[in-house]
């Protein structure tokens, strides 16, 4: 079975909400609909305070390129814009609502059924899922349109579907596949209509058999889709690391996938895909998997984006007693949280919590010079190195050693003996070398 | 729940420890040490626990008296330098030459330079080197194998199979292979070390590389020299993987984490250059053994390769 080439860990998996079928999550009496995503420039408030919205009506208007529009998730009434932290754990502009009722705008077509054809081209669908706010929702928010559109000379050659899901505890995108199958496919193939390819690659791990098999089952009714099943091994759902997996190729350092004529999707953003272009229905809502070794309840909710993460916690049985850590997304590269007083944002994939006693991080020790991190970095880095590097603020060294190359994917720490807190300073000297960097252009 | 934890990312640990790796390499020596205690009889009990309890007794008084840091002795590393300098040792070796051997691991080459990890050079070889050149004659009468041998200091010596095929004999293979013969008390039997290095592989303590590559190098050379005047070269390569130290040296002294190299590239280059060394002393060198010393010079090197040999980056394939 294939995989990746360099590097890696197998984590425990512990996909406790694996097969739990969706619940769909209570409104909440305020929504807080943050108004910028990870990565790029927030959008600009299109509403004011006091002003009447529906759900699915236009509140941000992309500000730049790499920007996303941003809608109601909910309806009610404007209460004020300010700033506000999301389950990313950063403070940004947000639009509160206080939530009456739940009224749609008359755009979105609500009903059922599996909407097939799209006789759109590809430049419609493309403004299509620009003007519907559609950002990967794998957790790195990119918005999806300007992966959609390749820099003039290049040419994409294959779609690959990011259906990988390698975080240990999140099941989110599982549940997906097994419950909107169908509308993935045809989300697959609006997809391939818009970057214009007649080849499609759902990569998906070996421990979610289930979906395999469903979505080979459907894929014969497509043409060009192809479902890949691939060896357990996390960071497989990085992006570099999946194209290497599934065709074989490696994205060279500082270039993007379109060099290698490949175009990466998460599985979750071609369900919203479909909805955008199939259904009008703009992205406001995701599913956000609620698990911990201690939770009574596991599960799987659709939540509206700008919902407080308590409000979907309470649905699954309230946080546990011994909860030490609160985890936004998954145990490897998920962002620690202070409260759950913080809304769901585009790229929340989940919430985790992690009892006390593996909480905290053990007592570093001498770095043993084991070279485990080396062996198991994806990128073929020197972890050890960078960190040394690091603490002693040898940005042009930690330059030539590739040091924009991590993807911060935490193998390293994850596996050293000496619990050594490898990651922390080399994002760290990342950060530094990357203002560098910039600072010279 | 009293209190939320902020940190950055990942949350979970794999459960490695470094506790974890020495008690592994223990438990991979345990066959041969059991072969060592058989064949060698008290000699090798009392060897053996002299030098583990010394050093961890001088790890533990140079950590609280000198360096004043935290107990390091629980981490295992102490014991363990302990159990392969004994291993390099003949069993008929004095105590008090064991226990200044176990000073010299300890106290020079591994705590004067900050203790675990920072060593440039394996603490047990740097003892054991000490110890062959201060007392050539201690450190090179070996016992001859009698089991369960009741002798310590008295015991009877023998040449080694490396000493006798210098001068033309050849010892017997099966001997060889279960440890019947001359040598330290940790590296006469092949099969024993086998195991162990089978252990280490499956649990993912070592990789294949740096043993691999010094016994292929060893294998290589010995074999061309042989094939070439087999009446100067008499030893086939065969002999020469399976006496002396060669086993002991790849398996569990060249591995040592903070003295060989970070990456697989690296550790071919470093396990290539040890098999070189040790075949040009074995062979063209005055010693009948070389193995110590070529891991010790390529312990040396081995800064050097990690600043040149970087890992395969990613990217770099072909695509």
């Amino acid at each position: 079975m294939r995989t990746f080439k360099i590097g890696g860990v197998h984590p425990k998996e512990y996909k406790f909400s694996a097969g739990i079928g969706t619940k769909i999550s209570l409104l909440p009496k305020q929504a807080i609909i943050p108004l910028g995503h990870y990565l790029g420039a927030p959008s600009k408030a299109v509403v004011t305070k006091g002003d009447l919205v529906k759900v699915g009506q236009l509140l941000g208007q992309a500000s730049g390129f790499v920007s996303a529009n941003v809608h109601s998730s909910v309806s009610g009434k404007v209460a004020k814009i300010d700033d506000a932290i999301d389950a990313s754990g950063y403070k940004r502009p947000a639009i509160f609502i206080d939530v009456e009722g739940d009224e749609w705008m008359e755009s979105i077509d609500r009903s059922s059924t599996i909407k097939r054809e799209c006789t759109m081209t590809p430049e419609e669908i493309i403004k299509k899922i620009s003007d519907a706010g559609i950002v990967g929702l794998g957790g790195a928010t990119f918005p999806t349109h300007v992966k959609l559109s390749p820099p003039p000379g290049k040419k994409a050659e294959v779609l690959i579907i990011n259906a990988i899901e390698c975080e240990p505890y999140l099941t989110c995108d599982h549940q997906l596949m097994l419950e909107k199958g169908e509308e993935i496919l045809v989300g697959v193939s609006i997809l391939m209509k818009a970057i214009n390819v007649n080849r499609a690659i759902i990569g998906i791990e070996n421990n979610k058999k289930d979906a395999i098999a469903h979505l080979e089952r459907l894929a014969k009714t497509f043409t060009g889709i192809e479902v890949m099943a691939l060896k357990v091994q996390y960071p497989q759902g990085g992006e570099k690391q999946l194209i290497d997996a599934t065709i074989g190729r490696q994205v060279p350092s500082g270039a993007i996938p379109i060099e290698v004529g490949a175009v990466v999707q998460n599985v979750a953003t071609t369900f919203a895909v479909y909805e955008a272009v199939q259904k009008n229905k703009p992205l406001f809502e995701r599913i956000i998997t609620i698990t911990g070794k201690s939770m009574a309840q596991q599960g799987n909710f659709w939540v509206r984006i700008g919902t407080a993460l308590a409000t979907v916690v309470e649905q699954a049985g309230g946080m546990p007693e011994d909860t030490g850590k609160i985890v936004a997304g998954g145990p490897m590269m998920g962002r620690s949280l202070s409260s759950l007083d913080v809304s769901v944002a585009k790229g929340t994939a989940g919430v985790l919590f992690i009892p006390t006693i593996e909480s905290a991080r053990k007592k570093m020790k001498n770095c043993l010079r084991c070279a485990k991190c080396v062996s198991v970095c994806p990128m073929g880095l020197e972890p050890y190195l960078l960190m040394g590097q690091s603490e002693n603020a040898m940005w042009t060294e930690m330059e030539r050693n590739r040091i924009m190359d991590c993807i911060e994917c935490g193998c390293c720490a994850f596996t050293c003996p000496s619990n050594r807190p490898l990651l922390d300073h080399v994002r760290y000297g990342k950060t530094t070398v990357g203002g560098i960097i910039r600072s010279r252009r | 729940m009293d209190k939320l934890i902020i940190s950055p990312a990942p949350h979970v640990h794999s459960g490695d420890s470094v506790s974890k790796n020495m008690r592994g390499v223990l438990i991979a020596l345990i066959p041969a040490y059991l072969v060592g205690l058989y064949f060698f009889g008290l000699g090798a009990l009392i060897v053996s626990l002299v030098s583990v309890l010394s050093c961890v007794l001088f790890e533990y008084l140079i950590q609280r008296y000198i360096l004043k840091g935290e107990k390091t002795i629980n981490d295992g590393s102490a014991v363990l330098t302990g159990l392969l300098l004994a291993f390099n040792l003949p069993s008929n070796i004095p105590v008090w030459m064991v226990i200044i051997g176990a000073m010299v691991a300890i106290g020079i080459a591994k705590m004067s330079f900050g203790g675990l990890g920072n060593n440039p050079l394996n603490p047990a070889l740097v003892g054991r080197v000490f110890l062959l050149i201060s007392f050539p004659v201690a450190m090179t009468s070996w016992p001859s194998p009698i089991p369960l041998n009741p002798n310590y200091l008295d015991a009877v010596t023998s040449a080694t199979p490396l000493a006798l095929m210098k001068f033309g004999h050849l010892p017997n293979i099966m001997d060889l292979f279960i440890g019947n013969t001359g040598g330290s008390l940790g590296e006469v039997s092949a099969i024993a070390l086998l195991i162990g290095f089978v252990y280490l592989l499956l649990k993912r303590i070592i990789t294949w590389h740096i043993p691999i590559s010094i016994l292929l190098t060893v294998f290589v050379f010995t074999g061309i020299l042989h094939f070439a005047s087999p009446e100067t070269y008499f030893a086939t390569p065969v002999y020469h993987l399976l006496s002396g130290g060669l086993l002991l040296g790849a398996i569990f002294m060249a591995t040592d984490y903070a003295t060989s190299p970070m990456t697989t590239r690296g550790m071919l280059v470093y396990g290539v250059g040890i098999g070189i060394i040790t075949v040009v002393i074995r062979v063209f060198g005055a010693y009948p053994e070389g193995v110590s010393f070529a891991i010790l010079i390529m312990n040396a090197f081995t800064p050097l390769i990690n600043t040149y040999i970087k890992p395969k980056r990613f990217g770099e394939a072909r695509k």
